[in-house]
């Protein structure tokens, strides 16, 4: 029996249904070759350890001993898009090697500093150390090989399994001299939900970081007034945050009762 | 959890000075009361009101006599919540969602949207040409409308109905076009991950050309309203002024960065659906004043008619299917009339009800379960009729969108209002507004 038959064994014995709280599966590239939909296109070969954001139990949406459906006790691992080796092609071998030459400049490991480089459907991830966020930054605005003049805005994404990276802040930039779309991504803890403000850098990320702060609950340090924009001032929460409920009543239509979009049956 | 954090307090926390509520006509005893407190500086709520069809917006005036020291923007009283429900939705479902953002200009949500879907599965390559050019020529028939209704509502606030009426039947020419492909004059909910709906009437290609002439004289004519009337102008020029510089810092997009000498269009630099092999101008002026934006929107108009005539002649030498081939993502795009309205074509419920069981389970999962997306997260950008959309999308690998986030160039747009009107006269304000063109339901989502 090879390796993978192995692997596969081991999850049939595991996960039974209806039988509870499973572990989550050892999540390399090996093991979860044999099934899962869910796995983005990787480096073949070799293992190289998946980005794993959140794991998946059932289907339907029902839990405990009134599922019949059989697929209750169905564990699928939730895995981004891994990191990329060099070289990332196109012109961003360009733009990371001249941010790695000014890193380097600066005293600073290149490493440290950019997490992880994400070359996905053509477009360009710089995973950033939230406390090199604002130098970065700032080089990609005014670089004179980089030039990145326009940022989009900022949005937020709530991994609430993703332990210790449950908030992330997505960036994305347009270079106008140069034609180029880039996105820069920096997490944080639920515990610590702060990331350096971009305002003084690209001021036209005002609004976006209030309304960030405001649905997703990531604290923009240094920003001159972090008021909402979606929500009264008074509101408490942070409505696009994944622990926060949808909300909804069941409405009645000709007798039947539709019931609220999060209680429906759900496939994934 | 961390869902108790409060970054600043609340705005409303202390106020000091007298208060005044007008509700209607008695203007004149508050302007008495406050002339006998002596007190100069007034803060003034406009709105939150419906002024026209911009939405629901308030502006905080702090006024000394007519001129406005300073100028704060409260948005959120049209949040519904959008981009929260799409991730209880299939990703079919979200286009349903998206239309009802910036409701002037829905295929601006639509498309985007689709195209990020598109990019995520990774089928951009296969979208079937026909398809692309329906969605451009829906776009820029959109474009048309969206700019129309941004002078027209202009006039209309400044007490110039006619303008308002004449722009309102120029659209209802474009709405004519629209509900005869879609069904909807709104939320029409047309474009579809993969392609469209179903195709466009064999007619309609006709009915653009007959239908195209009347817009092209209403504009002429709200063109001679406006471009030449001297109140008009000394009412737009030189007002809500802001430089190219500023522009760019605050993220100002669209006519209004046109206006301002920067020819930044997203169908030039970053082409999609297909721009790059349509004959069409980038417009600029240079005043980057309210008359500069509405010269560049009508320039416009007039660049979209290019677009879309060179769209229908593509049209009718391209037959080919409206939705992609894997049956996996296409969503039936054979719809017919029926007796009850619109709904699946008889030969398609023949088929899955009558002859093949497969194709009924298989349509039956494809409607009520959808398809998955492989993991991963995407940006698409498109040139908006207000400036540039951004639509990221993040996937879980399931049937539903993880996270759905629009950049609406509205919202950004509106940041610069600020600094447009501080200075400036009272009245300025609402021109300055409504040369923005923003749309409240893409703001606050």
């Amino acid at each position: 029996m090879s390796e993978r038959d192995d692997e596969k064994q081991a999850a049939a014995d595991t996960v039974k249904p209806g039988s509870g709280e499973v572990e989550a599966q050892s999540t390399t590239a090996a093991a979860l070759e044999a099934g899962g939909q869910n796995i983005p296109a990787g480096p073949v070969g070799g293992r190289t350890q998946l980005e794993v954001v959140d794991v998946r139990r059932g289907m339907f949406g029902v839990h405990g001993t009134g599922d019949t459906s059989g697929f209750g006790g169905l564990v699928s691992t939730v895995a981004m898009p891994p990191a990329t080796e060099r070289p990332y092609g196109g012109w961003f071998d360009e733009v990371v090697d001249v941010l790695v030459e000014l890193l380097e400049g600066e005293g600073i490991d290149p490493d440290a500093a950019i997490e992880k480089v994400v070359v996905d459907r053509g477009e360009l991830t710089l995973f950033l150390a939230r406390e090199h966020l604002r130098r970065v930054a700032q080089w990609l605005r005014d670089d004179q090989d980089l030039r990145f003049e326009l940022c989009l805005g900022v949005s937020g994404v709530h991994f609430p399994n993703d332990a210790g990276r449950e908030l992330h802040a997505v960036y994305h930039l347009l270079s106008l001299t140069h034609g180029r779309q880039l996105r820069l991504e920096v997490t944080a803890p639920d515990a610590d939900p702060h990331v350096p403000t971009l305002v003084d850098i690209y001021p036209g990320n005002d609004w976006h970081e209030r309304e960030t702060w405001d649905l997703m609950g990531i604290v923009f340090d240094g920003h001159p007034s972090l008021a909402r924009t979606a929500m009264p001032d008074d509101w408490v929460g942070h409505p696009q945050r994944k622990d926060y409920p949808l909300g909804g009543i069941p409405v009645e239509y000709k007798g039947a009762t539709v019931p609220p979009p999060d209680t429906r049956r759900s496939y994934s | 959890m961390a869902t108790n954090l409060h970054a600043t307090g609340p705005a409303l926390d202390s106020h000091t000075g007298p208060e005044f509520t007008a509700e209607g006509g008695d203007w004149a005893s508050i302007a008495a009361e406050a002339e006998r407190l002596g007190e100069e500086r007034i803060v003034v709520n406009m709105g939150p009101v419906h002024p026209s069809t911009h939405g629901v917006l308030r502006l905080i005036l702090d006024i000394e006599g007519e001129t406005v020291n300073e100028l704060r923007v409260g948005t959120g009283y049209l949040h519904t919540g959008i981009e929260k429900n799409m991730e209880y939705r299939t990703w079919t479902q979200g286009v349903t969602f998206c239309t009802r953002m910036d409701y002037v200009a829905p295929f601006f949500q639509e498309v985007p949207y689709c195209l990020a879907v598109e990019k995520l599965l990774g089928i951009t390559d296969e979208v079937p040409e026909r398809a692309t050019l329906i969605r451009v020529l829906l776009m820029e028939l959109n474009r048309i409308a969206s700019h129309i209704v941004a002078i027209a509502t202009a006039g209309n606030e400044l007490g110039a109905t006619t303008m308002m009426t004449i722009g309102f039947r120029a659209r209802e020419e474009i709405l004519r076009i629209f509900e005869h492909i879609t069904g909807l004059r709104m939320n029409h909910a047309y474009i579809r991950p993969g392609g469209v709906a179903q195709d466009i009437p064999a007619d309609t290609t006709e009915m653009v050309r007959r239908l195209l002439p009347n817009v092209r004289r209403d504009i002429g004519e709200l063109q001679d309203l406006t471009m030449a009337n001297p109140i008009y102008k000394l009412r737009h020029e030189g007002v809500g002024y802001i430089s190219l510089a500023g522009a760019l810092a605050l993220g100002l997009t669209g006519p209004s960065v046109r206006a301002a000498g920067y020819p930044l269009d997203l169908r030039r630099t970053a082409p999609y659906c297909g721009y790059e092999t349509y004959d069409f101008d980038v417009i600029t002026e240079t005043a980057s004043d309210a008359f500069a934006r509405v010269k560049v929107r009508w320039a416009e108009c007039y660049e979209s008619m290019k677009i879309i005539y060179q769209v229908l002649d593509r049209l009718d030498a391209n037959p080919g299917p409206v939705m992609v081939a894997d049956k996996k993502v296409a969503w039936p795009a054979q719809l017919s009339i029926g007796s009850d309205g619109q709904g699946n074509s008889l030969a398609h419920i023949r088929e899955i009800m009558g002859t093949s069981m497969e194709s009924l389970i298989h349509h039956f999962k494809l409607v009520t379960e959808g398809f998955r997306v492989p993991a991963g997260q995407v940006f698409q950008t498109i040139e908006h009729a207000k400036g540039i959309m951004g639509v990221h999308l993040v996937s879980d690998g399931g049937t539903r969108p993880y996270r759905a986030h629009f950049r609406d160039p509205s919202f950004s747009n509106l940041q610069s209002m600020s600094i447009m009107s501080e200075g400036g006269q009272l009245a300025d304000v609402v021109v300055t507004l409504a040369s923005l063109d923003p749309v409240l339901g893409g703001v606050d989502r």
